[in-house]
């Protein structure tokens, strides 16, 4: 909201510097986010057109002669809505306006225009920085005084107020006017509300009828007849023009200053055009149309609130007027409405029409009962004063939803605790009663505070603490070190082995990336077998920001891919990325099953010794490296077991087991897919079903001994089918109780090994836990794992 | 035969013969010559024992001391040569130890996850344990359950994205705004005293700027017992706030409304670009606002079956990318979920 500031000096004295103020407010809860000081100009003043001609050498310009009071001036003019007897702005030398085709701040000269001299210049809204109006000169109210610098006609210092949705009251002059008498100790002056009964009772006059109590627990209605509308005040138009608002005419500038001062949103109908004089407060019919005041045609439903007259809706309620019963130039009687509706009623209309009004927006919030009575007081007052007529006996006030005042008893105790300060009952009262509560002390534990009509928010012990607090200052209150028995921790066994997997990716050299869980539907496919995109197929979020972001991932596949890719277009040589993050699974009627995965993307070359890019591109093998390293780790021994994906190559990709529980697929992504990605060469994913994973986890390792004995280690080299796993041999080598280990350490096709086969060679250590092996017991040792690589795999020793 | 010109003259010799010697061997070879089993000083010695007495005792304590003289000038010089190789060895083998390591991939956590850790970990150090809770939530605890029914206006503090589906026409099913859903999560199969943190990711409806991003991630703190109260709260942040950020920054706090606390409060700490003069990172009011907290609301207490009357609690939830920007001078949110390695292997 904006506040401008000679607006709140009517209402409170400000005591303390503007900047300290803002503070006050912004730490009491009222945050001010700037504050603006409009019209700063120099040598800009009011004056008047007392004589225009032609300009002798051209045809659109006209020379003014401008009256600044104590002296008159010629200048050049060109705007085409310059006229005699204008109060305009008249800029002279050393005042700066704004370019209107750049922006940008230039100085005004005395200078020569097509041979005649210009004292200065008529300035328009748009170079005063006032608008962006630039179609001619701005044009003052005739009652601006002759000469007055227009900085002090105009100028004026505005707050930028964000107004939390819980104190509706602050949505307003007065309301701000209260808080800032309570920061700082001063009175707030209440605006006079006292006007002439002149005409006959409004009673009988107008029937008002509220159908839906619910929705509309008040509605005051006044009458005023014989007013002449026309354009309100300067002042009133400055001040709405400072708070954002446009003038409109004098009629409606009252409704909405007396909005903005109050907080009571009003709205004013042309009494000769609500049908048999009536006034209806119901719920829409379903199809009823209304056309706006700004000249929207809306259909509505009975979901809304309207206000009808015998026939037909005349307004949204809380929202929006109609054109068929608008205030206009040849209006004479008026009919001002001052109500209260249903905030959540409010709310939905509004998001319904995609309507959002000054009027809505308060509404919404839930405002004060007892307020319209008192606003409506207010704006008769103002109507009077400034449109003449005369105002008919007494308001229309149907009340059904009438709610008796809101009392909070308070426990000393209570509120001690929740301070941490147990303040003397003098001091609670005296710091509640200046923002207008009422507060009895009953001793020997009892506060019974009576809430302001005006603050609708307050109504629990709690609010009512905070209400001493924030005008005693959050910083003031005091500190204590965390105290109290700490309860029993329950193990988060997913959770810590998570955190685990990703230190252990790192370890493993690993860099981690954190990736957007929305993803285009494309992306996901393209990331997917066709099996796993119809198996959980992504859900969908009904209002994505952009096609980008629209299907919650099921895989973690894209995102990696695509943080590779955005590196490599930067160096060729990379380290592996991973992420840790969860996936989407939808279920029937359920939220989705959120399953933690890891995974791990690489491409690009390796680096060499001086680790400059080398010519060598990373290979499954470093992927694998780097797994197996996670892996080991964390305690787990996987196997890998070729298969086929296709969103993988064929031939180069592998399902990881743990025991026969698959837990994971690594492999060289298809360059169908690494294109999709947009990546550069080759990519290699391997991914990780942490929840699969974590039952093999080894979380409490226990210690195996070691053998004392000297080992006795022999290498052995068989000759098997190329497409037999080596994983195989050596697990049929390690099978042995007397082998320790068995190290692959050569792999080699090629003469003089036949074609289709390959030679594997085994470094095998024997050792035994209670003594050295002899020569025998290896010799015999090693002649039933031969036999066995025979029987097994169809192994030839090699010679 | 032997007289003391025959041992000047093996002195004489010895000496220039021991200078000349440059190895090991060329050293071997000069005691084989001069003081071996058959060295000539060796045989001089021998051969008193042929002399009179007189020129016994004369002679041979010459060539005594002669012996003496060269075994101590063989030492000397076999000392001398040793350091010499041992010199030139040391020389043969310097390198320039400025060159760089062989080089080893270097893994890192995400910036977010080290900033997220170290907040866990002083908060466990407070005695609050680590839940979690999910991310794609129900309307119900994102919203209903913390005093935001539907068409209330608070609603528009969080905007947010809503999952295609329905349910009797209406969609309960989005993706969390805040973390706070895992209060009401925890409060309902717990019983105080309760001390938890709950950290995680939520999202929001928002266009990315350098201070916006529609990904964040939360931590969400709930402590409930009996007489827990504002300075419970303030004591707790400031000392969260002193052990991420220093004991230097300054801490300060504000009120603030979010409809599930009451009284609610803010927490700012000076701004790590301009010290508080005011700049573009901090809106020009030398303060950022760091988290969000307040007194659990005792309706919610209430709503979960505690007695509020008997057990008060407090809440906050504090924005991991905000307190990383702060501790790294990160200038623009954007970065954290670029994932390029530029920014990431600075951390």
């Amino acid at each position: 909201m904006r506040l401008p500031l000679s607006w709140l000096q009517e209402f409170v004295d400000i005591t303390v510097p503007l900047e300290d103020l803002a503070q006050r407010l912004t730490d009491a809860g009222l945050e001010v986010t700037a504050i603006e000081r409009t019209g700063d100009w120099q040598h800009i003043y009011v004056g008047q057109v007392v004589a225009l001609q032609p300009h002798p050498n051209a045809d659109r310009l006209h020379l003014a002669t401008v009256d600044l009071g104590h002296r008159q001036l010629q200048v050049v003019c060109g705007a085409p809505n310059v006229a005699l007897g204008q109060k305009v702005p008249l800029a002279l030398e050393g005042a700066q306006i704004i370019d209107p085709q750049t922006g940008e701040l230039v100085p005004v000269r005395r200078a020569v225009i097509r041979g005649v001299e210009s004292a200065g210049m008529i300035c328009s809204e748009r170079e005063l920085g006032i608008s962006d109006d630039h179609s001619g000169i701005m044009v003052l109210p005739q009652d601006a005084p002759l000469g007055l610098p227009l900085s002090q006609y105009l100028g004026e210092t505005v707050l930028e107020l964000e107004v939390r949705p819980h104190r509706p009251d602050a949505l307003s002059v007065l309301g701000v006017a209260r808080e800032v008498a309570a920061l700082t100790g001063q009175r707030v002056r209440e605006p006079p509300v006292e006007y002439e009964e002149a005409g006959g009772p409004i009673k009988g006059r107008i029937a008002l009828e509220i159908a839906d109590p619910e929705l509309c627990p008040r509605y005051v209605a006044g009458l005023v007849e014989g007013v002449r509308v026309g354009p309100s005040p300067s002042w009133m138009q400055n001040r709405l023009r400072a708070a954002g608002l446009r003038p409109i005419n004098n009629v409606v500038d009252v409704t909405n200053y007396v909005m903005l001062e109050m907080g009571q949103p009003l709205h004013a109908f042309d009494l000769r055009k609500l049908m048999e004089q009536r006034i209806v407060v119901r719920r829409a019919a379903e199809g009823e149309t209304l056309e706006l005041l700004d000249g929207r045609l809306v259909t509505l439903t009975p979901e809304m609130l309207v206000i009808a007259d015998a026939h037909r809706p005349v307004a949204v309620a809380g929202v929006m007027g109609g054109a068929n019963s608008e205030v206009d130039p040849s209006t004479t009687a008026i009919l001002l409405e001052s109500a209260n509706f249903h905030g959540p009623s409010i709310r939905r209309t509004s998001q319904l029409l995609k309507v959002r009004t000054e009027a809505s927006l308060r509404f919404e919030k839930g405002l004060s009962r007892h307020l319209p009575l008192y606003a409506a007081r207010r704006a008769m007052h103002l109507l009077l004063k400034l449109c003449g007529g005369q105002a008919a006996a007494g308001l229309l006030d149907v009340f059904p939803g009438k709610t008796k005042e809101q009392r909070i008893t308070v426990s000393r105790r209570r509120l001690a605790t929740v301070l941490g300060l147990d303040l003397p009952p003098a001091q609670v009262r005296q710091t509640l009663s200046s923002l207008g509560f009422s507060c009895r002390w009953m001793p020997p534990d009892t506060y019974v505070v009576r809430v302001p009509y005006w603050r609708s928010d307050v109504r629990i012990p709690e609010d009512v603490a905070e209400e001493v607090a924030r005008i005693l200052s959050y910083e003031r209150l005091p500190t204590a070190p965390p105290r109290g028995a700490i309860p029993p921790a329950e193990p988060q066994p997913l959770r810590e082995f998570r955190e685990r997997a990703r230190d252990a990716l790192a370890a493993a050299g690993l860099q981690e990336v954190i990736t957007y869980p929305l993803l285009d539907k494309d992306s996901l496919a393209q990331a997917l077998s066709p099996g796993e995109m119809t198996t959980h197929p992504p859900l969908r979020v009904a209002n994505p920001m952009s096609r980008e972001l629209e299907y919650l991932r099921t895989t973690l596949r894209p995102g990696l891919l695509r943080v590779l890719a955005r590196n490599l277009r930067v160096r060729p040589a990379l380290p592996g990325f991973f992420e840790v993050g969860r996936v989407f699974l939808p279920r029937a009627d359920d939220l989705p099953r959120e399953v933690e995965m890891a995974a791990i993307v690489m491409g690009g070359v390796r680096r060499d010794r001086w680790g400059r890019p080398s010519d060598e591109p990373v290979d499954l093998f470093d992927l694998k490296g780097a797994l197996e390293a996670a892996l080991e780790r964390l305690g787990i021994r996987a196997r890998y077991r070729s298969t086929s994906h296709p969103v993988f190559l064929e031939g180069q990709t592998a399902a990881i087991l743990v025991g026969e529980e698959v837990v994971g697929l690594l492999g060289l992504v298809h360059p169908r897919v690494a294109s999709h990605f947009q990546v550069e060469g080759r990519a290699f994913l391997a991914e990780l079903d942490l929840e699969r994973l974590l039952p093999f986890a080894q979380t409490v390792r226990r210690y195996r001994p070691f053998s004392r004995f000297p080992p006795v280690r022999e290498d052995l080299a068989i000759i098997v089918d190329e497409t037999v796993p080596a994983q195989e041999a050596q697990a049929i080598i390690e099978d042995s109780p007397l082998v320790v280990a068995a190290q692959l350490f050569d792999v080699y096709t090629g003469p003089p090994v036949p074609p289709g086969k390959k030679s594997l060679a085994f470094a095998i250590t024997y050792q035994s836990l209670d003594h050295t092996p002899t020569d025998e017991e290896v010799a015999a040792e090693r002649a039933r794992i031969v036999a066995r690589l025979e029987g097994l795999l169809g192994a030839v020793l090699r010679g | 035969m032997s007289s003391l010109r025959e041992l000047e003259e093996i002195e004489s010799q010895a000496r220039s013969a021991l200078e000349a010697a440059e190895d090991e061997a060329q050293l071997d070879a000069w005691w084989q010559t001069f003081l071996g089993r058959k060295g000539r000083l060796t045989q001089v010695l021998r051969g008193l024992a042929s002399l009179p007495l007189e020129e016994r005792r004369l002679l041979g304590s010459r060539a005594n001391r002669l012996k003496e003289e060269l075994q101590a000038a063989y030492q000397e010089r076999r000392q001398r040569l040793q350091e010499e190789s041992l010199a030139r060895a040391l020389a043969a083998s310097w390198v320039d130890v400025s060159l760089p390591g062989r080089p080893l991939p270097v893994g890192r956590l995400h910036p977010i996850t080290q900033t997220l850790r170290d907040v866990l970990d002083c908060f466990r150090s407070l005695g609050f344990q680590v839940v979690e809770g999910p991310e794609v939530e129900w309307d119900y605890y994102n919203f209903e359950a913390l005093l935001i029914p539907k068409d209330h206006p608070a609603r528009d503090l969080w905007a947010t994205l809503w999952i295609e589906y329905r349910r009797n026409g209406e969609m309960p099913m989005l993706l969390r705004t805040h973390t706070s859903p895992n209060q009401i999560r925890y409060m309902e199969a717990h019983s105080p005293p309760i001390r938890i943190v709950s950290p995680g990711k939520c999202y929001r409806y928002e266009a990315t700027d350098p201070t916006h991003e529609w990904m964040l991630t939360q931590v969400e703190v709930l402590a409930v017992d009996e007489g827990l109260g504002m300075a419970d709260l303030k004591g707790t942040l400031a000392e969260f706030a002193r052990r991420i950020f220093g004991p230097q920054r300054r801490v300060r706090f504000r009120c603030e409304y979010y409809p599930f606390v009451e009284p609610g409060m803010d927490v700012l700490i000076d701004c790590f670009q301009c010290g508080g003069v005011g700049c573009r990172i901090c809106g020009h009011t030398g303060w950022l606002e760091i988290l969000g907290s307040g007194m659990v609301h005792p309706q919610i207490l209430a709503n979960v079956g505690y007695d509020p009357e008997r057990y008060t609690g407090f809440a906050a939830g504090l924005g991991i990318e905000r307190i990383a920007m702060i501790r790294y001078g990160i200038d623009d949110i954007r970065l954290f979920y670029q994932n390029d390695l530029r920014f990431l292997e600075q951390f």
